[in-house]
């Protein structure tokens, strides 16, 4: 697979503050990335460096195959970071324009990428008058200017009306489904499980995990269960092989598998024990279980 | 380099405000001319100023090129916003991001100092030209070609003025605390002179004062009004007019050049170490 980006024991200090400590992972081809983290925990830090506004102070990154300088990469790329900066004072073709001029592409696809994110019609007012949520997907119609080989954005949807960060989800996951590369970097866990196959997870500038997003907590999943016997049910599971724990809570019970089982087996198989449920889910924990999970374990 | 140009131009020419200065310094450049309108007739007293021969080549280059000189400060405002401005606006982070190099942002805006400057020369040329062909009492050939260093001077002194605009944008990132430095700076050169002429003497002061940035841009042309005295009377007792004291000297181009050099390679290095 073609690498696009990779980082090796990337290090940033601000003063006494380590802002990046000894990152390292690499961005394939094709796949959807999210960079997760608390705030200040130095994901957009990283974003700086790799698109050379933030000096790094060790380490080293490299665009491509290594050979093109970060520049040159640059004009491949297609990048927002924190707020949209425009020129106040111009349209948001003319604003267009001059990113064509920029990247060294032709301005054809101008009218293509204003469409794409509706902004069409308001071509000719001014940046200054648009409303935040306008401003954030003018960003990205710059950012797809050049048809990017990858798509990097830093908190799309911070500051945004419920219906911005709607129109912006929607529109990542429309560029997404055209096989754009993509590293989205968040604090907000479902907006990353909704389009991410991959994670980094960052604390405190240090690297806590890295791969795909099923896989980053060994998890079977648990199930959910009811019965009319509650009680006798949890003791039962206890003694479970297959079953690692048991919480009863709220009339329900939790059962975490520590091997894979699928609901319809488990089911027939209480049923046989003489279980009759009234209520069966199988889960896996979401992001957010999965990231606090992670967080905390490591911070212990 | 011609599309880092046109990067410059479309952020200028897109803003009201630098476009209304730019077009206004054109104009003022251009009403030079208007002193040739100058007429007293009080009476007996009937002057008129065109008459006087500041008009006279190659007398009239030295002339407008020195007056010429101090409409440059709107220019300077200019120049100071399309470097702050790109902080205040954080459009210079946008244009990293893009893909422009530091070296070529640095680039760009030097090459547009270039260009001003290219336009002003070219500008001032034309108008002393003409005004000159209209009043000058001698028309000759070579002699309206002599002294043209005067217009080249101009050219080194707005470029490195400029730099130096440029430079202090760069440094401070707002426009008004930068156009207040710059002014500020002209105290401090003075206060140089006149601490190193208390301590040491005049001649120690005033050669080091040849150095210092703002100095040597302004020695580069010198005023041209004793001169014009200086012409007339020479030229009554012996029909010539050179006298070489106010021409314009190598090393005070040369000074100027390394100033300019320096102002751009700072810019640039601020740049390259600045986090953003």
């Amino acid at each position: 697979m073609d690498t696009i980006l990779t980082i090796n024991n990337l290090t940033k200090k601000f003063g006494k503050l380590v802002a990046v400590n000894d990152l390292s992972f690499t961005i394939e081809k094709g796949n959807v990335y999210g960079l997760l983290g608390p705030n200040g925990s130095g994901k957009s830090t990283t974003l700086g460096i790799v698109l050379n506004v933030v000096n790094k102070t060790s380490g080293n990154f490299s665009w491509f195959d290594g050979k093109t300088s970060t520049h040159e990469a640059l004009k491949k790329v297609g990048a927002i970071i924190e707020r949209p900066n425009f020129y106040p004072y111009m349209s948001a073709e003319k604003n267009l324009k001059l990113v064509c001029k920029i990247k060294g592409v032709a301005t054809g696809k101008i009218r293509e990428k204003l469409e794409l994110v509706g902004l069409w019609d308001r071509k000719d007012s001014n940046f200054s008058t648009y409303s935040l949520g306008m401003k954030q997907r003018l960003a990205i119609a710059s950012a797809l200017l050049n048809d990017p080989e990858i798509l990097i954005l830093d908190e799309p949807t911070n500051g945004l009306d419920p219906q911005g960060i709607h129109q912006i989800r929607e529109l990542i996951t429309k560029i997404a489904n055209t096989g754009t590369t993509i590293l989205l970097a968040s604090h907000l866990l479902d907006e990353v499980e909704k389009v991410c196959s991959h994670v980094v997870v960052l604390r405190k500038g240090v690297k806590l995990y890295s791969g795909r997003v099923d896989e980053m907590i060994a998890s079977h999943g648990f199930f959910e269960l009811k019965t009319e016997d509650n009680k006798k049910l949890s003791t039962f599971l206890k003694n479970h092989p297959s079953i690692k724990d048991v919480i009863a809570k709220n009339g329900t019970i939790t059962a975490f598998l520590n091997e894979p089982m699928d609901a319809a087996t488990f089911n027939e198989y209480l049923f046989k024990e003489g279980f009759v449920l009234s209520h069966l889910v199988k889960r896996k924990e979401s992001l957010e279980e999965q990231f606090l999970a992670l967080t905390n374990n490591e911070s212990k | 380099m011609l599309r880092l140009l046109e990067i410059e131009f479309i952020k200028l020419w897109n803003s009201r405000v630098s476009k209304f200065l730019i077009i206004a310094y054109f104009f003022l450049l251009t009403s030079i001319a208007l002193i040739a309108a100058i007429k007293f007739d009080i009476g007996p007293i009937k002057f008129h100023l065109a008459k006087e021969g500041i008009f006279n080549f190659p007398y009239i280059w030295h002339f407008n090129t020195f007056v010429a000189a101090f409409f440059k400060l709107f220019l300077a405002i200019v120049i100071v916003s399309m470097m702050a401005n790109e902080y205040s606006n954080k459009t210079i982070k946008q244009n990293l991001i893009d893909g422009l190099s530091k070296r070529e942002f640095v680039l760009s805006k030097f090459l547009t100092v270039v260009g001003f400057s290219a336009i002003s020369t070219v500008f001032i040329f034309v108008v002393s030209l003409i005004l000159g062909l209209i009043y000058s009492d001698f028309n000759e050939i070579s002699i309206i070609l002599s002294d043209l260093e005067f217009l080249f001077a101009f050219f080194i002194k707005l470029i490195g003025f400029f730099s130096f605009c440029l430079f202090l944008g760069m440094l401070v990132k707002r426009s008004a605390f930068a156009l207040g430095f710059l002014i500020l700076w002209q105290f401090i050169e003075g206060m140089i002179y006149l601490v190193l002429r208390w301590k040491f003497d005049e001649n120690f002061a005033s050669n080091v004062l040849t150095f210092l940035p703002l100095n040597a841009m302004s020695n580069l042309i010198k005023e041209p009004f004793t001169r014009l005295g200086a012409v007339k009377s020479v030229a009554q007792q012996i029909g010539e007019d050179i006298s070489y004291d106010f021409g314009v000297q190598w090393y005070e181009i040369l000074i100027v050049l390394v100033w300019t050099a320096l102002f751009v390679y700072w810019s640039y290095l601020i740049l390259k170490k600045r986090d953003l």
